[in-house]
């Protein structure tokens, strides 16, 4: 067996000063980063009044509660959660496709390949603004309008995700090939005829597929608005966690688990028909 | 000069656009089935949504009205002919919202730790076990596929109200959805450096710490980072269940019906989530360069 080269430290070292000596400030940064976010969590805990006694009887807490939860049963109420379900997905499949119709035409407005920078930061800004509000705010918003109910789920759902929309549509036109818009601008097209014949082939397939995306992560958004008291599965979930019904609870945590892995299975199988396998970033 | 189009003769044209014309026939036909079952869901949906399309028109009116009243103070005036009236309770808000910013930091935190010791095991080349891979994905996909607002929602009966629950529930979805994406960066990592460091007889965690965590580091960053920014809209919420942050203020000022307070907790709301972006944007950029933005 033959030895390992002896190396000479010292001549490296004599060679290379720059990665042996390095400055301070950089030896120093990542260290320095990570005290200081070690820093902030730990006053984090402080201020948010962590405490292992209430963290230990809190857990204590929580170990009897999922005890309390099996078996999951519904009791007599299954028909009820059944009915509460479909709504919840009435109030996705109708929020989503709401906020695509009405995102369409707003995106072609944000596309910097549409029309001039001027038009477009505004836009631009105004969806962002209505995606920074979350979809259980928007709900609540629109509980003041429509009333209780599921039908102020759907135009929650349908505001919020016309902001998601809005940037994502607009992006993907932006990504659209510019040479099939020139050829129809070419043959004398206006620019309607551009976007019609030009744009739209090219972007239907992404948009649908992420339209579809969208209904399957909104059977989530959906499940829980009920909280606020927008219909739905979350509804009977806040109630039956309110009244500490734990084995109720755990059956409605079960159906939306269920749900939400079919509406997975569903979505991806018509994305991957609708688009292909390739197109899915 | 001058390039005639060449046309087909009267016979052939006929072949091919009858040709074309069935071809597309088909394409069409497929087409319009899709859309006469979509219409038909949606019509099912909307039955089943209570859908009334008579209300939207009545109380659409309301919902222009609202933010009317909203941006308008009790004195009448607009909201932003008077900053100090219409932000009287900036003292309090910026407290909650720093409570907030706090939650989503220190659950983002805990979640990021927790996916970072998981996601080795979930991730298929570097599990040390089928079956521990197996729980390892099922406890990930339960933690990120129960909402995090229904995690607050029974930790604020364990551990009571405040910002504790919150923090939890945050932490846990986070670990639930970061381990997924953690463990999908080890599955493109490059094996060789682990079998060269393998062949030196090192041990399975040496053969992480050295050969796959310098490769996926970058990428952990650049999620959690993408996480905190999603975790600070979530933890807005929070609050409506009582599990703290800025969400418990906003709830009670919709509930009440202080209209220029709703509008002034919002405008705080988005300036912040608007700035979080902006900043952890600009940070993913200085670290990993624009690439490596997902």
């Amino acid at each position: 067996m033959s030895k390992p080269p002896q190396v000479d430290t010292a001549q490296i070292r004599a060679r290379y000063p720059d990665v042996f000596n390095r400055p301070a400030s950089s030896r120093l940064a990542t260290p320095s980063m990570l005290v200081a976010a070690l820093a902030i969590f730990a006053f984090g805990l402080v201020d948010l009044d962590f405490s292992p006694s209430r963290l230990i009887s809190g857990l204590s807490q929580l170990g009897w509660i999922s005890m309390m939860m099996i078996p999951p049963d519904p009791g007599s109420s299954l028909p009820l959660y059944l009915k509460a379900m479909g709504e919840t997905l009435s109030i996705a499949l109708l929020g989503t496709t709401l906020a695509a119709l009405l995102a369409l035409p707003v995106s072609l407005f944000a596309a910097r390949n549409v029309v001039p920078g001027i038009v477009r930061f505004p836009i631009r800004r105004f969806l962002d603004s209505i995606r920074g509000v979350d979809t259980l705010i928007w709900a609540l918003v629109w509980i003041n309008v429509v009333g209780l109910g599921p039908f102020a789920g759907v135009l929650a759902i349908a505001v919020s995700d016309f902001g998601a929309f809005g940037k994502l549509f607009s992006e993907a036109i932006e990504g659209a090939d510019q040479k099939q818009v020139e050829g129809i601008r070419a043959s004398g097209g206006s620019a309607l005829h551009e976007i019609r014949f030009g744009l739209m082939p090219q972007v239907l397939p992404v948009i649908a597929g992420q339209v579809l995306y969208f209904i399957e992560s909104n059977t989530r958004s959906a499940t829980i608005i009920g909280i606020v008291g927008a219909g739905g599965i979350g509804l009977q979930l806040a109630e039956q966690i309110r009244v500490l019904e734990w084995q109720k609870v755990s059956f409605l945590i079960l159906m939306i688990l269920i749900a939400v892995a079919a509406i997975d299975f569903i979505s991806g199988k018509l994305r991957f028909a609708i688009i292909g396998r390739r197109a899915i970033a | 000069m001058t390039i005639a189009v060449a046309i087909l003769p009267e016979q052939q044209l006929a072949a091919l656009n009858a040709a074309y014309r069935k071809a597309v026939a088909r394409k069409r036909l497929r087409l319009l089935a899709g859309l006469a079952l979509f219409v038909a869901a949606l019509i099912v949906a909307s039955i089943g949504a209570e859908v009334n399309l008579r209300t939207l028109f009545t109380y659409f009116g309301h919902f222009i009205s609202y933010f009317d009243r909203i941006l308008t103070l009790d004195s009448g005036q607009r909201v932003w002919t008077n900053f100090g009236e219409w932000f009287w309770g900036w003292h309090k808000w910026l407290k909650l919202l720093g409570e907030t910013l706090l939650i989503s930091y220190v659950g983002t935190l805990i979640g990021a730790v927790l996916a970072f010791l998981l996601n080795f095991f979930a991730a298929e080349n570097t599990s040390p076990a089928i079956w521990l891979r197996f729980t390892v994905r099922r406890l990930l996909e339960f933690a990120r596929t129960v909402p995090g607002i229904v995690f607050a929602l029974i930790f604020v009966i364990a551990f009571g109200l405040g910002p504790m629950a919150g923090v939890l529930a945050i932490a846990i979805h986070s670990t639930g959805a970061l381990g997924k994406q953690f463990s999908e960066i080890v599955e493109n990592a490059d094996m060789k450096p682990v079998e060269g460091i393998r062949s030196t007889g090192a041990s399975w965690v040496s053969c992480m710490r050295f050969a796959i965590l310098p490769q996926v580091s970058a990428g952990y960053a650049s999620y959690a980072l993408l996480r905190f920014e999603i975790n600070v809209r979530e933890a807005s919420v929070m609050g409506f269940v009582g599990a703290g942050g800025i969400g418990q203020e906003l709830i009670v000022a919709i509930r009440k019906f202080y209209y220029s307070d709703v509008s002034a907790i919002l405008v705080t709301i988005i300036v912040t989530v608007f700035l979080i972006d902006i900043t952890t944007g600009w940070v993913r950029g200085r670290l990993f360069g624009r690439e490596a933005r997902t």
